[in-house]
C-alpha cells in the first residue's frame, strides 16, 4: 500500500537580516520556526527553522515578515 | 511682432507661457492677482495646467512636483505669500530644481498694505528659507523688461537647475505699457535629470535629506561652486548717464525709474548725476561699483525701504567712497522731485565738507 | 520545489531597512512593490516619500521617487500628476504628515479629485521624532507629549481624516485596513490593489489608511502590537471600505 506522499515544503530564514520581531513565529501554525539561541551581526536573536516541526508551505511567515528575510519553497 | 499695451502682471504671465511654462500654481493675493487670472484664462490654451491652490505653501510644493518632472513651471505671490513659500524655495535649492517665482512686493511687515514697496530685498537675496543656498533674483524696471526677463529667467533656472525669483512691486505689476513679446519658444531640450519614471532603465530619486554630514558638506560645496559660476556669468545692470558722473544713484525696479527722472532734473541744475540700476540683485553688480568707486566719491542708494540694498552697496564699495541713503518704506512711493532735492542737498553738503577739509 | 515568495522587482534587492523590529512600514512597502510589479505599473511610477519614518523609502523602493517636505506629499503629487498625467503617482505618508501638518493639502487634493493614490500609515504616534502625540492618538493613549494619556479636555480627540475625505465627490476609493495578521495583510493588499486600479481607470482620488504597528513607541513587543491593533486601535478606527465609486459599487 502506497503511503500518501507528504507535501514537500521548506522555509529558509536569511538570519543575518532578521530583526527578531518574531511575528513569523507567532503566525506559523505548524510551529516550523523558532527563536535561535544565537545573535546575528545586528545583535538580534534571529529566527531559524524548527527542525522538530515541518513547514506546510502556507507562507504566512513571509506575509507578516516586515524585513523580507523568509523564503518559502514548496510545490 | 506687434506692440501690445499690457500691465506688468499680465506681461509676467504672457512671457512665461511664451517661454514654455506649462504649469502655474498660485494663490490669490493683491497686488499680483492679474498674473494668476491671466494664467487661468490662457495657459490651458497652450496645453498647460493652472491650479488655484489651497495656499501659497501648497502652490510652491506643487511647483516642486512639477519641476521634478522637467516641466517649466511658475508660481507667483506678493510679500506675505512669499514668506509662506520660503520652505519650498529651500527645497528647490536643495533638490536643484528649476522654477520661476514672481514676487510682486507690497508694504510690510505683517499683512502690511497693498501699496508698492521694496522691503523684501533681504528675504529675496539672502535666502529667506533655511540652509546654505543662494537664488538668482531679477529686478525688471519696465513692462518690456518684465517680458524679457521672465523669458530669460526660465533659461537661467534650467541652465543652473535653480529657483529664480523675479522681484517686482505693486507699481510695476499694475502699470500698463507698450510691450513687444519674444516669439514663443519651440521644443525644449530633454532634462536628463528629471523624474520621468524608470521605464526599462534604473530608478532615480530626488532627495534633499543627506544624513551623512560629510556628504551634506559635499552637496553644499557643489551648490557653492554653482553659485560662484552664476556670480561670474549672470550679473546684469544698466548704466545711465554714468560717463561724466560725479555722483551715482543706485536703485532698482520702480525706484530706478523715479531716479532717472530725478537725475534729469538735477542735471538741469548742473549736478552731474548718473544711475546704476542692478537688474540682478543676486548676483549683485559689485564689480562695476568697485570700479566706479575708484574715481567717483559719492553714491546715493535709493529704495522703497529703510535701506536693504544699501548693505550690498556698502559691501561692494567697502568704505572707498561716501554712501548716503534715501528711502520711503511702507508703500509710500517717493516722487522724482523729492529725490532730486535729496541729491542736490547731498551734493551741496559734500561740496562744503570737501571745502572745509 | 520552487520559491513561493519571489523578491519583488520594485524593492531593492536584499535591502535592510532602518525600520524597527515589527514595524508595519516593511510589510506595506513590500505589498506596494509587489502590486506595482503584478499590475505592471512600477516602470511608469513616480512615488512621493514623506518626512517621517518613511523618509528613506526611496532607498528601498526601486522606482522613481522624490521626497516631500513634511505634510506636502499630496501637493507634490498634484504637481507631478498634472505635469505627467500618463504616469502612475503614489504619495506615501504617515499620520502626523497627512493629518496634522499636511491636513490642508490632504483635504484639498482629495477635494480636487486628484488622480493619484495615497497610502496613509496610521500608527497613532509620531514615530521618527520619538513617539509624540499624533492627531490620531487615541483617548487615554500615553505618548511623550501626552504623558498622562491623551485627555480630550486638553488635547482634543483623534482625527478621522480618511472618513472626512471619503465623503468628497472627488474621492473614488477609500478603505481602512490593518497590518495585524496574515489574513489582514492579504486584505490590505487587495485594498491597495483596488486603489491602484482606481487611479489606472482615472476614476478619482484613492486613499488607503493602514493601521500599522509602532512597537518601539508603543513600548510593546511586535506580537503584542498586533493584538493592540486588533483589540484597541481598530475600535477607534474601524476597518472597511469607506467609499467605492468603481463601476457597480457607486
Amino acid at each position: 500500500m502506497d503511503k500518501i506522499k507528504k507535501k514537500e515544503c521548506k522555509v529558509i530564514v536569511k538570519s543575518e537580516n532578521c530583526k527578531g520581531c518574531y511575528l513569523c513565529v507567532e503566525f506559523c501554525k505548524p510551529g516550523a520556526l523558532k527563536v535561535s539561541k544565537n545573535l546575528n551581526k545586528m545583535g538580534y536573536y534571529y529566527v531559524e527553522p524548527n527542525e522538530e516541526k515541518s513547514c506546510n508551505g502556507c507562507t504566512a511567515c513571509a506575509i507578516v515578515c516586515p524585513d523580507l528575510v523568509i523564503e518559502v519553497y514548496g510545490e | 511682432m506687434n506692440k501690445i499695451f499690457m500691465s506688468g502682471n499680465h506681461a509676467f504671465a504672457e512671457s512665461a507661457i511664451r517661454a514654455g511654462c506649462r504649469c502655474y500654481f498660485g494663490y490669490p493675493i493683491t497686488p499680483q492677482n492679474e498674473l494668476g487670472e491671466y494664467m487661468a484664462a490662457n495657459i490651458r490654451k497652450a496645453g498647460g495646467v493652472f491650479i488655484q491652490s489651497e495656499s501659497e505653501i501648497a502652490a510652491i510644493n506643487m511647483t516642486i512636483g512639477s519641476a521634478a518632472t522637467g516641466t517649466r513651471v511658475m508660481t507667483s505671490s506678493s510679500s506675505p505669500g512669499i514668506s509662506l513659500k520660503q520652505e519650498g524655495l529651500s527645497f528647490l535649492a536643495g533638490f536643484e530644481l528649476p522654477a520661476v517665482i514672481v514676487n510682486v512686493m507690497r508694504g510690510g511687515p505683517g499683512l502690511g498694505n497693498i501699496a508698492p514697496a521694496q522691503g523684501d530685498y533681504f528675504q529675496a537675496t539672502r535666502g529667506g528659507g533655511h540652509g546654505d543656498y543662494r537664488m538668482p533674483v531679477f529686478a525688471p524696471g519696465t513692462v518690456q523688461e518684465i517680458a524679457d526677463i521672465t523669458f530669460l529667467a526660465f533659461d537661467v533656472a534650467d541652465k543652473y537647475r535653480t529657483p529664480v525669483m523675479i522681484l517686482g512691486d505693486g507699481m510695476m505689476g499694475q502699470t500698463k505699457e507698450p510691450v513687444v513679446f519674444p516669439e514663443p519658444i519651440g521644443e525644449l531640450p530633454v532634462k536628463e535629470w528629471a523624474l520621468r519614471s524608470m521605464g526599462d532603465g534604473p530608478s532615480k530619486y530626488l532627495a534633499s535629506l543627506i544624513l551623512d554630514p560629510a556628504a551634506m558638506e559635499r552637496h553644499n560645496w557643489k551648490l557653492y561652486r554653482k553659485y560662484k559660476e552664476i556670480e561670474r556669468n549672470e550679473v546684469r545692470y544698466e548704466s545711465y548717464m554714468i560717463d561724466d558722473a560725479d555722483v551715482v544713484v543706485i536703485a532698482y525696479g520702480t525706484t530706478a525709474r523715479i531716479a532717472k527722472s530725478a537725475i534729469k532734473r538735477v542735471r538741469d541744475d548742473g549736478i552731474r548725476a548718473g544711475l546704476i540700476r542692478p537688474i540682478t540683485l543676486w548676483p549683485f553688480p559689485k564689480q562695476i561699483l568697485q570700479e566706479l568707486a575708484r574715481k567717483i566719491k559719492q553714491f546715493i542708494v535709493f529704495e522703497m525701504s529703510t535701506g536693504q540694498m544699501l548693505e550690498d552697496v556698502q559691501l561692494s564699495i567697502l568704505g572707498k567712497a561716501d554712501i548716503s541713503f534715501y528711502g520711503r518704506p511702507g508703500g509710500v512711493v517717493p516722487t522724482p522731485l523729492e529725490l532730486a532735492r535729496y541729491i542736490y542737498r547731498e551734493c551741496q553738503n559734500k561740496k562744503e565738507l570737501d571745502y572745509e577739509t | 520545489m520552487k520559491l513561493k515568495n519571489e523578491w519583488p522587482k520594485h524593492y531593492k534587492r536584499e535591502v535592510i531597512t532602518h525600520y524597527c523590529p515589527g514595524c508595519g512600514h516593511g510589510v506595506v512597502h513590500r505589498i506596494v512593490a509587489e502590486l506595482l510589479e503584478e499590475m505592471d505599473l512600477g516602470k511608469k511610477t513616480i512615488g512621493v516619500n514623506p518626512a517621517g519614518c518613511a523618509v528613506l523609502a526611496y532607498k528601498y523602493f526601486d522606482f522613481d521617487m522624490i521626497e516631500a517636505a513634511h505634510g506636502r506629499g499630496t501637493a507634490l503629487a498634484t504637481g507631478i500628476k498634472r505635469s505627467r498625467p500618463d504616469l502612475f503617482v503614489l504619495s506615501y505618508q504617515g499620520d502626523g504628515d497627512l493629518a496634522a501638518i499636511g491636513t490642508a493639502e490632504t483635504i484639498h487634493s482629495a477635494s480636487r479629485g486628484e488622480l493619484f493614490t495615497v497610502i496613509f500609515i496610521n500608527n497613532a504616534v509620531y514615530g521618527m521624532t520619538g513617539g509624540q502625540m499624533a492627531p490620531t492618538t487615541l483617548k487615554g493613549q500615553k505618548t511623550t507629549t501626552s504623558p498622562d494619556g491623551r485627555n480630550p479636555k486638553y488635547e482634543g480627540y483623534p482625527l478621522h481624516i480618511t472618513d472626512i475625505v471619503a465623503t468628497f465627490p472627488g474621492v473614488a476609493y477609500a478603505e481602512r485596513v490593518a497590518i495585524k495578521s496574515p489574513a489582514s495583510i492579504i486584505k490590505a493588499k487587495k485594498a491597495i490593489k483596488n486603489a491602484f486600479q482606481t487611479q489606472v481607470d482615472g476614476l478619482g482620488y484613492s486613499i488607503i489608511e493602514v493601521l500599522s504597528a509602532c512597537p518601539t513607541n508603543w513600548k510593546m513587543s511586535p506580537v503584542d502590537s498586533m493584538k493592540w491593533i486588533n483589540d484597541v486601535l481598530e475600535k477607534e478606527f474601524p476597518l472597511g471600505v469607506l467609499t467605492d465609486k468603481r463601476k457597480g459599487n457607486s
